[in-house]
């Protein structure tokens, strides 16, 4: 009897595992098809110099041509065939090129004729090796025989057939660490590092403390409070290439109304190019300090987009904070501050030290809003952005892959911090 | 001490109130006039620590009559205090000029009523004067949140609807002339629709981010009840790689997925925007989803199963119905993602007949289209987002805050 149980419990967690496996596999398979084969491309590209221009496959293009008149019987016309290598980089190997001559014709001379064969009414060439950029002619030369009929004799009505093999940068077994080397032998590797950290460390805190700001400022309750927290919300649902342009025209050093405003009021006097300019001298006490404006802004950016996000999490965090602690505490005679420090900050520190480590890594990984704001450009690059740099504006795909490669070991590093800090807080 | 006293703290906070609320009528008034306004701050320097005291003084009187009286003061002072030409502005403008300062000094004294009220003048406790920081703070901090985080938008829409001259002339008139007929005043979006085929790009949009949605959906909701209910081994691993997977941002993986998309011609098209989007918003949805179905009771599951329902059929008929609103939040912020994305659009997309708004969008960033076309595609592109997200605000924040940590 025992034994019967334990059999169909165990078939029945034998069908549980199938079904759950079945219901998983769908998600399993575009995932590892959309997110993971290209991870692992990622990686054997960053070995590999491939360029922009490598993802057109080279190709041999042929051009079919007929010389002289081909109306009369006695003369002698030309049917050439001109082909050129389209690639700059590759040659290209075992090139064979095929086409049928119509009946109606008489070959009288081929040339090469080393190369090129002429069985029955098949013509093959057997051109070999074309390196880049070269070219060269087939010439036939003809004339029409007795069997000749005007539509049906075209030389032109079937395409000649190409076949070729060529070497391919990006399946061939080539590597090499050249990516790797200039990504961190150049100069500006150390300053995009700093510059990625900067903007993580400053972008991340400060989202968060303005969020725990706003929700301070919410939690108590007012007429209208859910008006506001929806609207504090906008930034964070709209769409990034809005709203990061609405700060690019708000902060226009020709028509921006911040520019204008702050001339206006003499409080600068000429306009300043937030998003355009590296530095800016700020005097405190005669002692000149150099800020870096354009970096600035982007944090400010980030910021202002994603404090709402902290601001909810920490929000629902406090609403879920049973009322009678600080109720207990007003008795004791503890001032709102500390009822602050001693009761709502250890409450929340656990949800705002897992919103710091994610933020950190999503505003690590952004791309997106920088891109949009500066483009990189003043002093602004991180490693998002020297990703399509190296790759789409330089048109170094392997540089770029490289690049990738860094951002995904630090990703790699900050997840598993996350993970293990993540075990002891309840998420 | 005298910074102990309720009479200094009345003083601080009329100051302090007094030189905000100028700050912000003084801009208001360059935003309604268009003309310039110079902006002084010593006479309200004055004028705002002495409102404090008649505050503070006069607290046990407070009535109606009492406050339009100080008000009225208030606003005399400021007059006379500017020898009768606040903001240096020109004559026309007299009567915007008198209610710009009315409403300063109406908001003074609000305010002062907000951070004063049942003060005492006389030396405070330390739980006093915390309570009264607090209180100001709440006040000023909720006018500086909720302005910093509109103006962004006000300025995108106030744009869109002006035309090249008058945003040349003065960039700062950032009144709408409300008097002008609608085909100036839209003129930016009438254009967008007309000449740059902005309904396409909209309907272009829908389909990507609901087919996202669709098949997200299609594909989460099982995968998520297997991840919740079902003995499936190595679970944990499979969950642990799920949020790995799901942190992995889009600019790791767009160098192969341009050169794979690219060789099988997928790239410029719809269709591979509609494969690549789905792979990234499945992990988002099972994460949240999983979280959702775990929550929800398993003796439900165990009754079904024990009346000879298939696990197929209890996902169908007992999962799916009980979280329903957990599902529409999902949904909604699956289609946010799909609908704000920009870099796999704005990489894979060459073709203007199949560009998304974003992707739209950005070929309208240079310098030969003017600004405000610029912002109308922007209004264009927030304007779905918004009608949502007010109509469905609960859901999306509960969607949010579930999955929210991305993006």
């Amino acid at each position: 009897m025992t034994n019967i149980k334990k059999k169909n419990k165990n078939t029945l967690l034998e069908k549980e595992k199938k079904l759950g496996l079945i219901l998983l596999l769908p998600t399993i398979l575009i995932v590892l098809s959309v997110v993971i084969f290209p991870l692992l491309a990622n990686f054997w590209i960053s070995f590999k110099p491939v360029s922009l221009g490598d993802l057109r496959p080279p190709k041999l293009v042929v051009k079919e041509r007929i010389k002289e008149n081909l109306s009369d019987k006695s003369q002698l016309a030309e049917i050439q065939y001109r082909y050129r290598n389209s690639s700059i980089k590759y040659d290209l190997e075992n090139v064979i090129i095929k086409d049928i001559i119509p009946n109606g014709f008489t070959v009288k001379d081929l040339q090469p004729a080393q190369l090129c064969k002429l069985k029955l009414k098949e013509l093959t060439c057997n051109l070999d090796n074309v390196s880049s950029r070269s070219s060269g002619k087939i010439i036939l030369k003809v004339h029409k025989n007795d069997q000749w009929q005007k539509e049906l004799d075209n030389p032109k009505k079937t395409k000649p057939l190409v076949t070729f093999s060529s070497k391919n940068i990006l399946t061939s077994l080539e590597f090499n660490t050249e990516n790797f080397k200039k990504v961190f032998s150049a100069s500006e590797f150390f300053e995009v590092l700093k510059v990625s950290f900067y903007y993580t460390i400053f972008g991340t805190a400060g989202a968060l403390l303005f969020g725990l700001l706003a929700a301070q400022i919410l939690q108590k309750s007012f007429r209208g409070r859910s008006i506001v927290r929806g609207l504090l919300l906008f930034p964070y649902v709209s769409p990034v290439i809005a709203v990061a342009f609405a700060w690019v025209i708000l902060f226009d050093p020709f028509s921006g109304i911040v520019n204008s405003m702050l001339v206006q009021m003499n409080v600068i006097d000429k306009p300043i190019n937030f998003f355009g300019q590296k530095y800016t001298d700020i005097i405190i006490f005669g002692y000149v300090f150099k800020f870096p404006l354009a970096l600035s802004m982007v944090i400010a950016f980030e910021i202002w987009r994603y404090f709402p996000l902290s601001f909810l999490f920490i929000l629902a965090r406090m609403q879920s904070f049973p009322e009678e602690v600080y109720d207990a505490a007003k008795i004791d005679g503890a001032s709102p501050l500390q009822q602050f420090y001693y009761i709502s900050l250890p409450f929340l520190i656990g949800i705002m030290s897992i919103l710091f480590l994610l933020r950190f890594i999503w505003t690590f990984n952004k791309f997106d809003d920088i891109f949009l704001l500066t483009g990189g450009n003043a002093g602004t690059r991180t490693f998002t952005v020297n990703v399509y740099e190296q790759a789409f504006a330089i048109s170094n795909l392997g540089a770029g892959a490289a690049v990738a490669v860094v951002i995904f070991i630090f990703l790699l590093t900050f997840s598993l911090l996350f993970m293990r800090y993540s075990k002891k807080e309840t998420f | 001490m005298f910074w102990k006293y309720g009479l200094f703290f009345s003083i601080l906070s009329g100051g302090i109130w007094g030189v905000f609320w100028q700050i912000f009528f003084t801009v208001v008034g360059i935003l309604i006039l268009g003309t310039p306004l110079s902006l002084e701050l010593s006479q309200i320097m004055i004028i705002g620590p002495i409102a404090g005291i008649l505050y503070i003084k006069s607290q046990k009187h407070l009535s109606i009559k009492f406050h339009l009286t100080a008000i009225i003061i208030i606003t005399l002072l400021i007059f006379v205090s500017h020898l009768g030409n606040p903001y240096q502005a020109e004559d026309e403008n007299q009567l915007i000029i008198f209610m710009l300062i009315l409403l300063t000094s109406f908001f003074l004294w609000l305010s002062l009523n907000h951070s004063l009220y049942n003060l005492s003048p006389r030396k405070l406790s330390k739980h006093d004067i915390e309570s009264f920081f607090i209180k100001f703070m709440w006040g000023i901090g909720l006018i500086i949140l909720i302005l910093i985080t509109l103006i962004p938008f006000y300025i995108m829409i106030i744009t869109s609807l002006k035309n090249q001259q008058s945003l040349i002339l003065n960039p700062l008139d950032l009144s709408v002339n409300l008097n002008t007929d609608f085909k100036t005043l839209f003129n930016s979006y009438i254009e967008l629709f007309t000449n740059f085929n902005f309904h396409l790009f909209l309907i272009n949009s829908f389909i990507v981010s609901c087919t996202t949605v669709i098949i997200t959906l299609f594909f989460s909701i099982p995968g998520a009840y297997a991840l919740a209910r079902l003995r499936i081994p190595n679970k944990k691993i499979f969950s642990g790689t799920v949020i790995l997977i799901y942190l992995i941002p889009s600019i790791v993986l767009i160098i192969p997925l341009y050169a794979i998309f690219s060789y099988i011609g997928l790239r410029n098209s719809l269709f591979g925007l509609i494969l690549v989007y789905p792979a990234t918003t499945i992990p988002v949805a099972l994460y949240m989803l999983r979280g959702y179905f775990s929550a929800l009771s398993s003796e439900i599951d165990d009754a079904a199963l024990m009346d000879g329902l298939s696990r197929i059929q209890i996902i169908l008929k007992i999962a799916i119905p009980l979280s329903k609103p957990a599902i529409v939040s999902v949904g909604l912020y699956v289609f946010m993602i799909a609908w704000n994305e920009f870099l796999i659009a704005f990489m894979f997309l060459d073709d203007p007949n199949i560009f998304t708004l974003s992707r739209g969008i950005m070929s309208l960033n240079s310098s030969e289209i003017p600004q405000q076309h610029l912002m109308a595609g922007a209004v264009i592109a927030t304007i779905p987002v918004m009608i949502i997200f007010l109509y469905l605000e609960k859901f999306l924040i509960s969607g949010l805050s579930a999955g929210g940590v991305k993006g």
